[in-house]
């Protein structure tokens, strides 16, 4: 069996934050709570999108303790092959959907002094969860939030409301940007530091952190990649005996999940490695977009992450 | 379904018994005639009625005994349970787990009534009827860790997750096969498992730590391990080696029988959904050679793994010594009939010893 557990929830209600961004509220369709969960976790959302199903992952960002009710905020993205587009367009209050239990690829070192908290975006989400999660237990926390503009800056308003004194809030419209090394250089002992946002915010923010000399153990990361349409390719699936065309708009792990072959995989945004597959043969190019292999891997042709990469060449054959 | 708690000892008189019943849900570790190491990692959803894996948390006759005998334990070394100051929360994790679990596995024996954060909680074999307030240690006698694995049979590993790894940061361990909390506290799981022979080489660890890192919220695992005890022993840690080492040179063909007890843990692995850690529940149950005879397909297929046991596995688990003269002993149990594939007793279908 493959992913997390799974719950079927209601729609209860859908708010447009803003011109990208909207927020969904789910409950238990039998009226029954919800498990509790620890802040950074995410869940899976299943959608049935006309002949496609899609399993796309969000953080959630309700109180972890709230067992009522479990909120996810969607950015849309128009480039993107439809999932988010998917959420803004179609899915109602009301409306049945199935999603994942909570899982936490992203979550606190509880052992820390403080947490300091990077957001770039709508990577502000898990964050919410976890901010609400240390309240409770008189944790320690600091929030740095760069966003595009007051207009885009979902949450920002409330935070600040909230928490004056620990929201630090940047808008790139008003040229405003986090002093990144004043502020590592600031910190106790025995701060962590999370980054959530763009992929170039988390490659600057480990870069400098390791440049300062702070320990690989104290930078967490999480960055959910969506899958990117390519170039149709085709696969040969050595265990299943099959071989599958993957298509335009669908991954991988989509192409072998339609042709019933049971891959395993839990994040489908390529950072948690349950999907690692090995490459018994191929030519061509590999198009690697995981976080899961390090550059050595990419490289090496012997493994790959089906549910963000792709390839491109003649031949690919799989174990699996 | 009553249970009837027997009043026994696991240390000097070992008035320890396993009635009938308890033989026959006894969790038998081999499910063929050999045995080598694997990752034989199965969920853990409930199994055939009245088993060892039909609950979450598997209470019988043993366990007011258990209990008496883990406060003798802790009394003596109150090391046995640690927790390190990041794992608090972990520890209400596990104290919901178990509370939730047994009362409604168990509903007449445990009551769990909750408002809000005002619990009250009443474990009726032990005679306990407390109301506290969740999540604040101050309404509690002692950590929530401590106060819930007080009244739970089992060592229980309390492991952190982060930086790749899984980190053994709280536990209560009194009764456990010759390992120490108090050494391993803090190690990760490559550090903990160093002194296993021959499963390293075999890449078990690496698989089993990718494996345990993936339990999920609502998907628990469980495995059997064994090893073998003289003396129906819980403690047999490595602090009191003294007092329990000594006992494996007492045996005798005479004796064997009654004192030699196969002893198997069935290990279980929760995800702990507010603190992301890892509960490892490590279940102790005790059987001795002769009641295990009873069963002809057991006693068959023991003959036939501990003759066929590599010798580092006998070493490692501390029985080299005795080997001769337990296969003296079940030999007379092993008539050279096949046995049925799979654990369960299968005392309708399996023929009789016909020796």
């Amino acid at each position: 069996m493959s992913g997390a557990e799974k719950i079927t929830v209601k729609v209860t209600e859908v708010v447009p934050l803003n011109e990208l961004v909207t927020r969904f509220r789910f409950e238990r369709a039998d009226g029954g709570l919800l498990p509790t969960f620890s802040g950074g976790a995410h869940t899976v959302v299943e959608m049935h999108d006309g002949g496609i199903t899609r399993l796309n992952p969000y953080s959630l960002m309700s109180d972890p303790m709230d067992q009522t009710a479990y909120t996810i905020s969607v950015r849309r993205d128009d480039e993107g092959r439809g999932g988010s587009l998917f959420m803004h367009q179609q899915v109602k209050a009301g409306d049945e959907m199935v999603i994942s239990f909570p899982v936490n690829l992203f979550s606190l070192d509880l052992r820390a002094k403080k947490h300091l908290f990077l957001a770039g975006g709508i990577g502000i989400t898990p964050f919410l969860a976890q901010i609400k999660q240390l309240q409770r237990f008189n944790g320690n926390w600091e929030l740095h939030y760069a966003c595009r503009s007051a207009a885009l800056g979902s949450y920002a308003d409330e935070l600040t409301d909230h928490y004056p004194n620990e929201t630090h809030v940047y808008y790139d419209d008003e040229k405003q940007t986090i002093d990144l090394v004043n502020l590592l250089d600031g910190q106790p002992l025995g701060t962590h530091v999370y980054v959530c946002g763009p992929k170039g915010m988390i490659d600057w923010v480990r870069k400098t952190a390791a440049a300062e000399g702070w320990p690989r153990e104290a930078i967490h990361y999480e960055e959910f990649l969506a899958p990117q349409p390519g170039k149709p390719f085709e696969v040969k699936l050595a265990i299943s005996n099959k071989t599958i065309e993957v298509g335009e708009n669908e991954s991988l792990l989509e192409a072998m999940e339609r042709e019933n072959v049971d891959a395993p995989y839990l994040c489908r945004g390529g950072a948690c490695g349950q999907c690692e597959t090995r490459v018994i043969d191929y030519a061509g190019n590999f198009i690697h977009r995981d976080h899961w292999l390090d550059d050595a891997e990419h490289a090496g042709g012997e493994k790959i992450m089906p549910c963000v990469s792709r390839f491109e060449g003649k031949t690919l054959v799989l174990d699996r | 379904m009553t249970i009837q708690f027997n009043n026994e000892s696991f240390r000097d008189d070992y008035s320890f018994y396993n009635s009938e019943r308890a033989i026959k849900r006894f969790p038998f570790p081999f499910h063929e005639d050999s045995y080598m190491y694997s990752v034989n990692m199965e969920q853990h959803r409930g199994g055939p009625v009245d088993s060892v894996y039909e609950m979450r948390f598997d209470v019988d006759e043993h366990y007011v005994s258990e209990m008496r005998d883990r406060a003798m334990v802790l009394a003596d070394d109150p090391l046995r349970c640690q927790s390190l100051p990041h794992m608090t929360l972990a520890g209400w994790d596990l104290l919901e787990l178990i509370m939730v679990s047994k009362s409604e596995d168990y509903p007449d024996l445990f009551e769990l009534h909750r408002d809000g954060n005002k619990w009250r909680w009443i474990n009726k074999p032990l005679g306990i009827d407390h109301s506290f307030t969740f999540l604040d240690e101050a309404t509690l006698p002692c950590g929530p860790m401590e106060y819930i694995t007080r009244q739970a049979q089992g060592d229980f590993a309390v492991l952190d997750q982060r930086d790749d790894n899984l980190w053994m940061d709280a536990g209560m361990v009194t009764t456990q096969a010759d390992w120490s909390l108090d050494f391993d506290i803090g190690m990760n799981f490559f550090e903990w498992h160093a002194p296993v022979p021959l499963a390293h080489e075999k890449g078990i660890f690496v698989r089993a730590l990718k494996f345990l890192m993936n339990i999920q919220q609502g998907a628990p695992a469980r495995r059997l391990n064994w090893t073998m005890t003289v003396n129906p022993l819980l403690d047999t840690s490595p602090e009191n080696y003294h007092k329990w080492g000594i006992q494996k040179t007492e045996l005798t063909p005479q004796n064997i029988g009654a004192k030699q007890h196969l002893r198997v843990e069935l290990q279980t692995f929760f995800r702990l959904p507010r603190s992301n850690a890892l509960v490892f529940p490590i279940r102790c149950y005790l059987c001795s050679f002769q009641d295990l005879m009873g069963v002809p397909k057991w006693g068959r297929r023991l003959h036939r793994v501990i003759r066929d046991l590599p010798e580092e596995l006998a070493t490692y688990k501390g029985f080299i010594d005795n080997r001769p003269m337990m296969l003296d002993y079940l030999k007379d149990f092993d008539d050279g009939l096949p046995t049925s594939p799979g654990i369960w007793p299968e005392l309708d279908t399996e023929p009789p010893l016909t020796r």
